[in-house]
């Protein structure tokens, strides 16, 4: 199959999916509902003021007209309205969305360039007690509660030690808004101090969003550095006297580094849900803080909406490691 | 065919499969004599202000919480809430995921490929994600949690199943059994599910650990059990407000959930590689 036919049949399915994905979350919040309507009217409300708010709001129409009218404010790129912060879902998200792409990306940072060369060295010296100690710690990192880790790590670096700030993105104003992503506006402001100061309040967070995202790429690492190592042309380039080394650290890992490609959706996905808890804890204004808040308010639409949300980021990505597999690797495809 | 005494042994010779493998019985021991082993059994739901917060002592183990419980015996009950929300949201994923695997990898056609896309809507999203759309929206109690974990959880079972029914199909023992005219039923019972055992089990372990990571996130969201409950993660969520002063508040709760799908993990790494050599060790997990 060709990558661009390739492209079209993952596109095709994605938007089904997707349209699953929104009727199934749809029908379970209707069919068996903790009435947002009379907790939005108070406690105060008389039943007519409710049942008129209802109509108000198009609850009171058949479950199937429900739904398709939500499909089609989704398709006009509507998420619908926050009970709460009564401003459109799209908005609160958008205007949240920096804080958490700069998040994850800092977390992605974070596993992949110290996973693979803690994979390859756990491979390299298997069974050593630094392969057996790196091997502890990730088994522990995919054991671990990630709020608890971080409430940890606040415990430990902040209050204790008062090495790294305890919460929020930065402290005194943000740097003037060009991107919307702390890190970058600072350094094009060509401010250090308030550049330290945001990379200060960012380290704790991807840090901890990172560590089970760490502990799967120093796995998959381990395990295909190791596999590769078997391999014939390995053992031809040992033979032929070429650096130990440079075999490893470029034939060796190129190799091995085409499944970890297909790993970083698995990566995306364990970040993606590592978010909602790691923004909770750390108090980072980002998508997961806001989903986190919606679930305190019932905010029916401001939580669909972040399911939408993910269901499209989490698509695409995968969407983007199958493209980038088929190009790397055009074997599997095939089929 | 091996026996399960025979994998038995073999778990035991390796170090950390039995290290997994004692967590667990440790852990049902703890929630089926949580009553007996408790200092305080009487404390979990009382007030008791006077006793607020105290530091972990030789009468408090861990130290008491907010409520003045004793946080010990609150753990002890805890291991309760974890292996019922854990065993029954993985067993009902088992039983509606198995079945909808085989069925789908067996039949082939429209209703098999119709069954796989089914389960594709509920892999679009990473669980937890999906789990809190959906216990957000029942309302937090335990029967709330184990619906969610139940509804997010059985796909993967299906995709397993399926993946190898669909090479199994074409085993020759299956085919020759297809020629011989036994009725498919008896082929799917007695002779392609057994063949699948192997990876369900490593599945089943692997997903424990997983969905009290997942349960215990959504505690600590509040959207587990109700409040006085002793569930783990929303002790966790509870401790919040008294650190740094009340440390061991969120230790030991942590520690439980640490310990726990540690052990689960363990006992899966160990199970693959006695069950099922073709799987790397260092395979994926969910």
């Amino acid at each position: 199959m060709r990558i661009s036919a390739l492209i079209l049949q993952r596109i095709a399915w994605l938007v089904p999916t997707l349209a699953g994905l929104v009727a199934v979350v749809f029908f379970i919040s209707r069919v068996i509902p903790a009435d947002p309507v009379s907790k939005l009217a108070g406690e105060t409300a008389s039943r007519a003021q409710i049942e008129l708010l209802r109509q108000k709001l198009g609850l009171d129409r058949p479950l199937l007209v429900q739904l398709v009218d939500y499909y089609r404010q989704l398709l006009s790129g509507d998420l619908g309205t926050s009970l709460f912060t009564t401003r459109p879902v799209w908005d609160d998200l958008f205007a949240r969305l920096p804080a958490t792409i700069e998040l994850t990306v800092a977390a992605m940072i974070i596993a992949v360039v110290l996973g693979i060369p803690l994979g390859v060295v756990s491979a390299l010296y298997r069974n050593t007690i630094i392969d057996h100690v790196l091997r502890i710690v990730t088994v522990a990192g995919l054991a671990v509660a990630s709020f608890w880790l971080a409430l940890l790590m606040q415990l430990f670096f902040s209050m204790d030690l008062g090495w790294l700030p305890l919460q929020a993105r930065i402290t005194g104003f943000p740097p003037p808004s060009i991107t919307g992503f702390y890190v970058i506006d600072a350094l094009l402001e060509g401010n250090f101090t308030r550049l330290r100061n945001v990379l200060a309040h960012l380290t704790l967070p991807a840090f901890t969003l990172a560590f089970p995202a760490l502990a799967t790429v120093v796995r998959f690492t381990r395990a295909g550095v190791l596999e590769t190592l078997q391999k014939n042309f390995v053992v031809y380039q040992r033979a032929m006297g070429i650096p130990s080394g440079l075999i490893v650290w470029k034939y060796v890992l190129r190799n091995s580094l085409i499944s970890t490609v297909t790993q970083i959706g698995l990566l995306f996905g364990i970040l993606l849900a590592g978010t909602v808890v790691i923004e909770t804890v750390f108090q980072w204004p980002g998508i997961g803080a806001y989903a986190f808040e919606a679930i305190l308010q019932s905010d029916y639409a401001a939580v669909m909406g972040f399911t939408v949300y993910a269901g499209v980021v989490f698509g695409i990505v995968n969407l983007l490691v199958d493209i980038s597999h088929a190009v790397l690797d055009p074997r599997g495809t095939g089929a | 065919m091996k026996t399960a005494l025979d994998v038995l042994r073999k778990l035991l010779h390796d170090p950390a499969a039995a290290a997994g493998l004692l967590i667990i019985l440790l852990l049902i021991l703890t929630a089926i004599f949580a009553p007996q082993l408790s200092t305080h059994p009487e404390a979990i739901w009382d007030m008791n202000p006077r006793q607020r917060l105290l530091p972990p002592s030789e009468m408090y183990v861990f130290g008491t919480d907010r409520m003045g419980a004793d946080i010990y015996s609150r753990i002890l009950f805890g291991a309760r809430i974890t292996m019922v929300i854990a065993s029954v949201a993985v067993g009902v994923a088992l039983l509606i995921g198995v079945p909808i695997g085989l069925i789908s990898g067996w039949t082939q056609n429209w209703l098999g490929e119709a069954l796989m896309r089914v389960s594709d809507i509920f892999l679009a999203v990473p669980q937890i994600v999906l789990a809190i759309a959906i216990s957000q929206t029942l309302g937090p109690s335990i029967e709330n949690v184990i619906l969610a974990l139940s509804i997010t959880y059985w796909p993967w079972f299906t995709r397993l199943v399926h993946a190898e029914v669909r090479s199994l199909k074409n085993e020759t023992f299956i085919e020759a059994a297809i020629a011989l005219g036994v009725p498919t039923w008896r082929i799917i019972l007695l002779h392609v599910l057994p063949n699948v055992a192997s990876p369900i089990i490593v599945r089943t372990s692997i997903g424990m650990g997983f969905t009290i990571l997942t349960a215990s996130a959504l505690g600590f969201l509040g959207l587990g059990a109700p409040p006085p409950a002793p569930e783990w993660g929303r002790m966790i969520a509870e401790s919040r407000e008294f650190l740094p002063e009340a440390w061991w508040y969120a230790l030991a709760p942590g520690l439980a959930i640490f310990l726990v799908v540690m052990g689960f993990n363990l006992l899966g790494d160990g199970l693959r590689d006695v069950l099922d050599p073709r799987i790397r060790r260092a395979g994926a997990r969910r």
